[in-house]
């Protein structure tokens, strides 16, 4: 946030943000009054992920915080019991590349999208939030899309399902920013019929896109500098500078109040950012997809680098054909902190089996695999203090499992958010019956009025409700099955972002 | 210049994919004969058996048993602590037909045009693959390479009639030698009555009435028909006639064995609409049909357990259709159709997913579906399903010796394949992700 006396919009956002970070129970403010204060989870295997597995352990909840975590604790009086007897709890899985929850994923007009703001899009009524939620996802890193070498703005958003957009946001996560290198911004996949080509069409080009912004930054960022020393010596009748919005969070980029995500595949590009970084003075915290990574995990430790990657996609486009599945193990042997990210609504539900992945190729332990789905992403959002371990003091963000998560027989039971019970099986299977019962009687009423008023009949108006094809938002396609958005036919229609077409509002 | 840019840009891109040093990996050995000793072995003919024996000889199981005598020249693998299981048959693949999605030169899954029932997949199935060493480390002995079968690809969508898919061992230097069968399903693109459309001409999503869309759906099973019927009155004109009497069409030839009953349609359809249409048309047309998909099959399984329609089912791993489905549906539909009697099998749809296709049987049975089901639906039904079981499918005496040993359950995450034989020869589990992990771990320290 630039420091000018007459940014009044900026900085009142910026006081909305302290509002939330300093409000005195953040949790208890984003839920409502119905959720228990206090809840103890007992009889369970937790794995802590920060000191190792409790068997038969417990955990108290007070207030949306984890009270207390050991191998027993006594239920207080007014506690609501959760007896997970055989079960496992996990901290909540974090996703650190999704695009659920958001109206629209690429603003691909231009080159520099970095006055778009993912955070003014969120839509709280994607269903894609809950089928996230019942897979044990509690946080996601909200990205735009990846059709430009600097996109828009991104935020970190608690899958708070039923709550208005205003709750959706992690409190007090640092903001960030997409940008992306190769295929995808030089636009090598596909064409839009009747646009003309856009610059950058070579990675030489992607380069520099990237240093042009930032050079403009720069400059941006001193004559303010300027105006505001002048304005503190007291100088009068000082006009200000133009604001602009398309530099801004690129100035905040330089001073560290932005955390830049980087798209990127091959080995080169990485360490291009890597140079263009310090040539500018700025850090890029996570390398998203960096699926050669491995190729150049010492430069990626050395820079102190989060990386976060997919277990095993490959061969959707030639930057990605030399994707391997160790990719995470050979980067975390090299010291770098990595995560498994979806991209991809489906592939969120099951990212607990994605890192699982990470044992069979390239042989990490329960405890690294477990720590690539929760802490180390925590870490990469600068979240790490709040969540993705079980600690007394965090937030109670937690998963419950039938069977060890990093398996693919395990099953969610409970997810939990701030200490509140947001996803239950057993209630979910519960109310199914009750909920056909409440969608057979609107279509019939629907069918009703229709009969009764055929002169105002539309030609569709016995059409089902549902029967739209969900849209899908995950941004690097899943090759064939899972591209939703370039299948325009319901079973085939899932993601977004990659390779070869795209759709509008979407893929890249 | 820009004619050479793509020139140079097709050239390169086909260097870099041929010059892969994996290309010239031998895939396979000269065959032998094996003995694999105090394994547990899950024969799905059966009972398990503990501490067995089973004998590899000529390409074909020769024996299986407890403490059968090991024949005389055999090499002995000591599988103890291991376990036996039938390869994985991953029965929709376009294995060999696509290689790198986005690349058109690189794809070869579908043809252009509307009916194209005199396309092979065989043809076109490039034995170098990279797919198939890395799909095959995961336990898949044999595949079906489809055509046509509806999904993304950069060249198209395989229009109606996509081609005649062929069933395939994942091993052999040539496609003879890895040919199971070279035509063993016909490819239908079920049409669907859809309102909503994205035109990828004009990049833009287009919105019709219900009737129009009704009226091009009808149209379409039209023109279906009508190929049917025309390939009938051909197979009439072949068998009555002497080749002179008619002039020879040769899409109307390649459905010839569709009419007879002789080769099974692939029919792909997800919304029980279609899928129940299609039931009712190949029964009338008096055709064997496979549904492919069947992300609705649960809607109409009666009908599908009744027609004695089998399924294969689309990943598991799928989000639901419809936004007020729940959210596990496509999760517990195995369960659900197993329960109805329903015959399925699982397939991946894919190339670089085929590897999840144990981990998608996984999180069915997690949802209710029995694991011996699960099992044999990566094995001995689909082999049944495409009429391949008196080969493949089973461990049993006179099958070709198609298996995989591993150190657990062959569904779950973490388990290796130790072993892999595909016609019993012992068969490289080497492969590209292999060799780059091992050339990148020996890069020694930056500085």
């Amino acid at each position: 946030m630039l420091k000018a006396n007459r940014l009044r919009a900026p900085i009142l956002c910026l006081l909305c943000v302290l509002r939330l970070v300093y409000f005195p129970r953040s949790a208890s403010a984003a839920n409502p009054p119905d959720s228990p204060a206090v809840i103890l989870i007992r009889n369970a295997t937790i794995l802590t992920v920060s000191h190792g597995a409790i068997e038969r352990g417990s955990i108290l909840i007070k207030d949306g915080k984890i009270a207390e975590v050991g191998p027993s604790i006594n239920a207080p009086k007014d506690a609501q019991v959760i007896d997970a007897a055989g079960q496992f709890v996990t901290p909540g899985i974090i996703d650190c590349h999704s695009h659920i929850a958001a109206e629209s994923i690429n603003e691909g007009s231009v080159s520099v999208s970095s006055m778009v703001n993912m955070a003014e899009i969120l839509n709280p009524d994607d269903i894609d939030i809950y089928r996230d939620l019942a897979g044990g996802v509690t946080a996601a890193n909200i990205l735009h899309g990846s059709a430009n070498s600097i996109g828009g703005q991104t935020l970190v958003i608690k899958l708070r399902w039923g709550q208005p957009a205003a709750k959706l946001p992690f409190e007090g996560a640092l903001p960030g920013i997409k940008f992306a290198l190769g295929e995808n911004p030089k636009r090598s996949n596909f064409s839009i019929p009747g646009q003309p080509r856009r610059y950058p069409s070579t990675r030489m080009g992607v380069e520099e896109t990237i240093r042009g912004a930032f050079s403009e930054a720069r400059d941006y960022k001193k004559t303010w500098e300027d105006y505001n020393k002048r304005f503190t010596a007291g100088e009068k009748n000082l006009i200000p500078p133009r604001r602009d919005l398309r530099l801004e969070p690129l100035v905040e980029v330089l001073e560290g109040k932005r955390y830049v995500h980087s798209h990127c595949y091959r080995e080169d590009e990485i360490l291009m950012l890597l140079r263009v970084a310090k040539e500018y003075g700025f850090k890029v915290r996570t390398f998203q997809h960096v699926l050669e990574g491995y190729k150049v995990a010492d430069e990626l430790a050395a820079a102190g680098v989060g990386a976060s990657t997919f277990s095993d996609w490959w061969a959707y486009k030639v930057e990605a054909y030399d994707a391997i599945p160790y990719n995470a193990a050979l980067m975390t042997r090299r010291g770098v902190v990595v995560s498994i990210n979806s991209d991809d609504a489906e592939e969120a539900t099951h990212l607990n089996q994605e890192a699982a992945k990470s044992m069979k190729f390239g042989g990490l332990s329960h405890d690294e695999a477990l720590k690539m789905v929760t802490l180390n992403p925590a870490m990469q959002l600068g979240i790490d203090k709040r969540v993705g371990t079980i600690d007394v003091g965090k937030d109670a963000d937690l998963v419950i499992y039938n069977h060890d998560p990093l398996s693919a027989y395990a099953v969610v039971q409970k997810t939990l958010i701030d200490g509140r019970v947001f996803f239950d099986r057993q209630r979910d299977i519960a109310e199914r019956s009750g909920r056909e019962k409440e969608k057979k009687a609107l279509i019939d009423k629907f069918k009703k009025a229709a009969e009764k008023k055929p002169e105002d009949k539309k030609p569709d108006a016995t059409v089902p409700i549902g029967q739209k094809p969900s849209e899908k938002k995950s941004e690097e396609k899943k090759p064939e099955e899972k591209k939703p958005e370039e299948k325009p036919k319901p079973p085939q229609s899932s993601g977004i972002d990659s390779a070869a077409v795209v759709l509008p509002g979407g893929a890249l | 210049m820009k004619s050479i840019s793509i020139i140079l840009q097709i050239t390169l891109i086909f260097a870099a994919i041929c010059a892969w040093p994996g290309l010239a990996f031998a895939q396979s050995q000269p065959s032998s004969t094996y003995a694999l000793t105090h394994a547990k072995i899950f024969t799905l003919a059966g009972n398990t058996i503990e501490d067995g024996t089973l004998v590899i000889r000529d390409g074909k199981i020769a024996a299986v048993g407890v403490g059968l005598d090991l024949p005389a020249g055999a090499q002995v693998i000591d599988a103890k602590g291991l376990q036996l299981y039938p390869g994985i048959f991953d029965s929709i693949t376009q294995m060999g037909l696509r290689e790198i999605g986005a690349v058109s030169a690189t794809v070869d899954s579908a043809e252009s045009g509307s009916y194209n029932p005199d396309v092979v997949a065989a043809t076109a199935v490039s034995p170098s693959s990279e797919h198939i060493p890395v799909t095959r480390a995961a336990g898949i002995t044999e595949v079906l390479a489809v055509p046509g079968s509806g999904g993304f690809d950069s060249n198209g969508s395989g229009g109606v009639i996509g081609g005649q898919a062929s069933a395939i061992h994942l091993t052999g230097w040539t496609i003879d030698e890895m040919l199971i069968k070279k035509s063993a399903a016909m490819v239908l693109n079920w049409p669907d009555i859809e309102t909503q459309t994205f035109d990828t001409a004009t990049f833009s999503r287009k919105e019709k009435s219900y009737s129009e869309a009704k009226q091009e759906y009808d149209k379409q099973v039209n023109e279906i028909t009508d190929w049917i019927e025309r390939a009938r009155h051909y197979a009439q004109a072949m068998e009555k006639g002497s080749a002179a009497r008619y002039d020879r069409d040769l899409k109307l030839e390649a459905l010839v064995p569709v009419v007879r009953g002789e080769l099974p349609l692939l029919v792909f359809a997800d919304r029980s609409r279609e899928i129940r249409n299609a039931v009712e048309f190949s029964d009338k047309q008096r055709l064997r049909m496979i549904l492919a998909g069947g992300s609705e099959a649960y809607k109409v399984k009666d009908l599908l357990r009744s027609k004695g329609v089998p399924v294969i089912l689309r990943p598991v791993l799928t989000l639901p259709l419809d936004e007020d489905d729940p959210y596990d549906r496509l999760l517990s539909q195995p369960a659900e159709l197993a329960a109805a009697g329903v015959k399925f099998a699982f397939a991946s749809f894919d190339n670089s997913f085929a590897r999840r296709l144990g981990q998608n049987a996984a999180n069915a049975v997690a949802y209710g579906l029995p694991y011996d089901e699960a099992l044999k639906a990566l094995t001995l039904y689909p082999a049944r399903i495409f009429g391949l079981d008196d080969q493949i499918g089973t461990l049993e005496q006179g099958k070709l010796a198609n298996l995989i040993v591993t150190n657990g359950d062959p569904l779950e995450l973490t388990t290796d394949v130790k072993y892999l034989f595909i016609r019993g020869q012992l068969t490289s589990m080497d492969n590209r992700h292999l060799r780059l992990y091992e050339k990148y771990s020996k890069r020694p320290k930056a500085q």
